[in-house]
């Protein structure tokens, strides 16, 4: 397990709840080798009985296929079988195949053009929903051309799988999943997807932990290596040294007996021992977590990505649409606020319709309120349909990516209109919605006095202000290691942010992951941060740690913090106060 | 010759799923049955046909039915995507 391999740790999405470990199952993007042959005239219909003998043999396995999943899955997973069984039966293609073959290419080459064909139109058009359907096709494709070729092994033959592992892959389509046996996946991580991919749907499903959106896991996992996943926090930890997985294991036990203690837990207050509160909400990206925030306790929501609703999608959400969304949401929290963040576009996410320039250094781009300021009309939109929203549910309003005063007050000025042409339309709104800014670069720490004249509250987005503060790519392997929450760089920046907010009178939260490490919180509560926003799944253990710890300890925590450039030794320092028993440093 | 315009509304659009029960229910009718976006035209009886047609949720479609059943075709196969292939989500 642990022997002289090196220990990496991958960040991504967390997907689906839990910890597990075990042996990695690397699922490759095996494409087959085609071998391309022109047929001699009287090799022809030898060829084409070949063909329909493949085409029956596939058949014959999906019908098979589907039945297992029926009994075990139920039908609406039988039905992607179903449609596998279709695609080979698809008249239109398979006469293009046949008259392929009669024309004098060799079965695997005629098959692989016309299915390449459609997959290719597919991939081009770039939507994930589309890609998937891509991989339908792709299954169906490798799946004959292995009958053709007579090997008997199918890739990604997730039903062979052995039991106790880990499912390392690119992506997993809703056929993958379906076919790999219940109870002998230990976790899924991969490549690409959000926390609403059919991946992270299918996990949360099958109650086992997952991690997507790792980028490049597949390339930096082989078969068989240790590999730990963290769906509470969104970590991979390849060939863990000793103690790192020791100290997984003390954490998979502990969570076991900690989730089957949530629901006393989940309504009580995350005060201190002595009695200073903190408010714990939660970060979402879709509507559907918001049953995920309600059981876990969370006091609201602290960060409501709005992105998501615009990308994967053919033009532009309307702004009912969007209000159907926001009020559903709002009001299903309720009492409790939800702070609903402007469209966080560009970086990675781009909008289909607006042509998207391909940028040398994306995250110093085109992103967040410089894209919202540049496309008024998509913007008003959003804040109109937000302040519609706001008259049932407690909504704030944040504002990403700010780097300057100029930035925010054209922003609210933008509000500010759509305020005036609701109150014309006669439609009721909170008129005195907060507004707040993300804090996520080191310009916007520096004028925090400034800003905060324009402002109701600040979230720290840590995980950019990190990248941004200490000029390292978190995603760029090489540089990686420099990625530290606890530099005094970063904690300065922070604690000045916080001082700013509680001079000026508004109230200061985070939202990156830092909130979601117990050690981080310690420290972040005693500089004083009023609200700590994580995935759902965390916020009953950060809450567990509040309870447990006095704030005077804490703030002892953070002063020695403030004056040394050793983040080991502020971790030991907080795992005193925190003590043994609970949650340790897992970032 | 019968059509008419439906749009997509279930949250996955043309995915595999619905575009498998597209293909059943189409296949029922002796009409020729198609479905046209801008300037695509794809055969309802074919599910590559289908599931190369970019229709993500929000899409404007039209169903053109040609043949003896054109009526029942057009109301049956509309009526499936305007309830969303039967699907929750």
């Amino acid at each position: 397990m642990a022997g002289s391999k090196i220990e990496l740790v991958a960040n991504g999405i967390a997907a689906s709840p839990g910890i597990a470990m075990g042996p990695a199952a690397v699922l490759a993007r095996t494409d087959i080798v085609v071998p391309k042959r022109r047929l001699a005239g009287k090799e022809v219909e030898a060829e084409v009985e070949r063909l329909g003998r493949a085409i029956d043999a596939t058949k014959a396995q999906l019908a098979e296929i589907r039945n297992k999943v029926a009994k075990e899955m139920g039908g609406s997973y039988a039905r992607i079988f179903d449609a596998h069984i279709m695609l080979v039966e698809d008249k239109a293609s398979m006469d293009e195949v046949y008259s392929s073959v009669r024309a004098g290419n060799n079965a695997e080459f005629a098959l692989n053009s016309v299915f390449l064909k459609h997959e290719r139109l597919l991939w081009e058009k770039g939507d994930v929903y589309i890609k998937d359907r891509a991989a339908d096709i792709r299954d169906v494709r490798i799946r004959v051309l292995s009958n053709l070729s007579g090997t008997s092994k199918v890739p990604s033959d997730l039903s062979k799988i052995a039991a106790g592992v880990v499912v390392i892959a690119h992506d997993l389509s809703p056929a993958d999943t379906a076919r790999m046996r219940k109870g002998n996946v230990m976790a899924f991580a991969t490549d690409v997807g959000g926390r609403t991919s059919h991946t992270a749907i299918m996990a949360r499903s099958l109650e086992i932990p997952a991690v997507v959106g790792l980028t490049n896991i597949t390339a930096r996992v082989q078969d068989d290596d240790f590999v730990i996943v963290d769906g509470n926090r969104g970590k991979v930890i390849v060939n863990p040294s000793r103690a790192t997985e020791e100290r997984y294991s003390r954490e998979i036990q502990r969570y076991a007996s900690f989730t089957k203690g949530l629901q006393q837990f989940k309504d009580l207050p995350a005060v201190t021992v002595d009695g200073h509160s903190v408010m714990l909400s939660a970060n979402i990206e879709s509507h559907e977590e918001v049953d995920s925030v309600l059981e876990h306790g969370a006091q609201g929501i602290g960060l409501y990505r709005t992105e998501f609703i615009y990308i994967g999608r053919e033009g532009l959400p309307s702004e009912d649409e969007q209000f159907q969304l926001y009020d559903s949401v709002a009001s299903r929290v309720s009492p409790h606020p939800v702070i609903i963040r402007t469209m966080d576009l560009g970086g990675d996410k781009f909008l289909s319709d607006v042509e998207s320039p391909k940028e040398m250094n994306p995250y110093l781009g085109w992103r967040g309120i410089r894209f919202s300021l540049t496309r008024k009309d998509i913007f008003k939109t959003q804040l109109r349909a937000i302040l519609r929203a706001s008259a049932r549910g407690n909504i704030k309003i944040m504002y990403p990516m700010i780097s300057n005063t100029d930035e925010l007050v054209q922003a609210i000025g933008v509000l500010e209109d759509a305020k005036k042409e609701l109150g014309a339309e006669g439609r009721t709104f909170d008129r005195d919605c907060e507004v707040g800014i993300m804090v996520e670069t080191p310009a916007a720490v520096m004028i925090a006095k400034e800003l905060a004249e324009h402002a109701d509250f600040f979230s720290i987005g840590s995980n950019d202000l990190i990248q941004y503060a200490l000029a390292a790519d978190r995603g760029n392997e090489k540089v990686a290691y420099l990625y530290e929450p606890l530099h005094l760089a970063v904690l300065r920046f922070i604690n000045q942010a916080v001082r700013a907010g509680s001079e000026a009178g508004i109230w200061v939260g985070l939202c990156g992951e830092m909130s979601s490490d117990p050690v981080c919180a310690l420290v972040l509560l005693g500089m004083g941060i009023d609200e700590l926003s994580t995935s759902p799944y965390v916020v009953p253990e950060i809450k567990e740690m509040v309870r447990s710890i006095s704030y005077s300890d804490a703030k002892k925590v953070a002063e020695e913090a403030l004056l040394t450039s050793d983040p080991a030794k502020i971790r030991r320092r907080a795992m005193e106060v925190i003590g043994g028993g609970h949650a340790e440093s897992l970032l | 010759m019968v059509e008419r315009s439906v749009k997509i509304t279930n949250k996955l659009g043309l995915h595999l799923r619905a575009a498998y029960l597209l293909v059943k229910t189409a296949s029922a009718f002796r009409s020729d049955i198609y479905l046209l976006k801008d300037s695509i035209e794809v055969d309802a009886k074919s599910i590559m046909g289908l599931l190369g047609l970019e229709a993500a949720a929000g899409t404007e479609l039209r169903v053109r039915v040609k043949g003896p059943d054109e009526q029942d075709a057009l109301a049956i196969v509309a009526g499936l995507i305007e309830a969303k292939f039967n699907e929750e989500d």
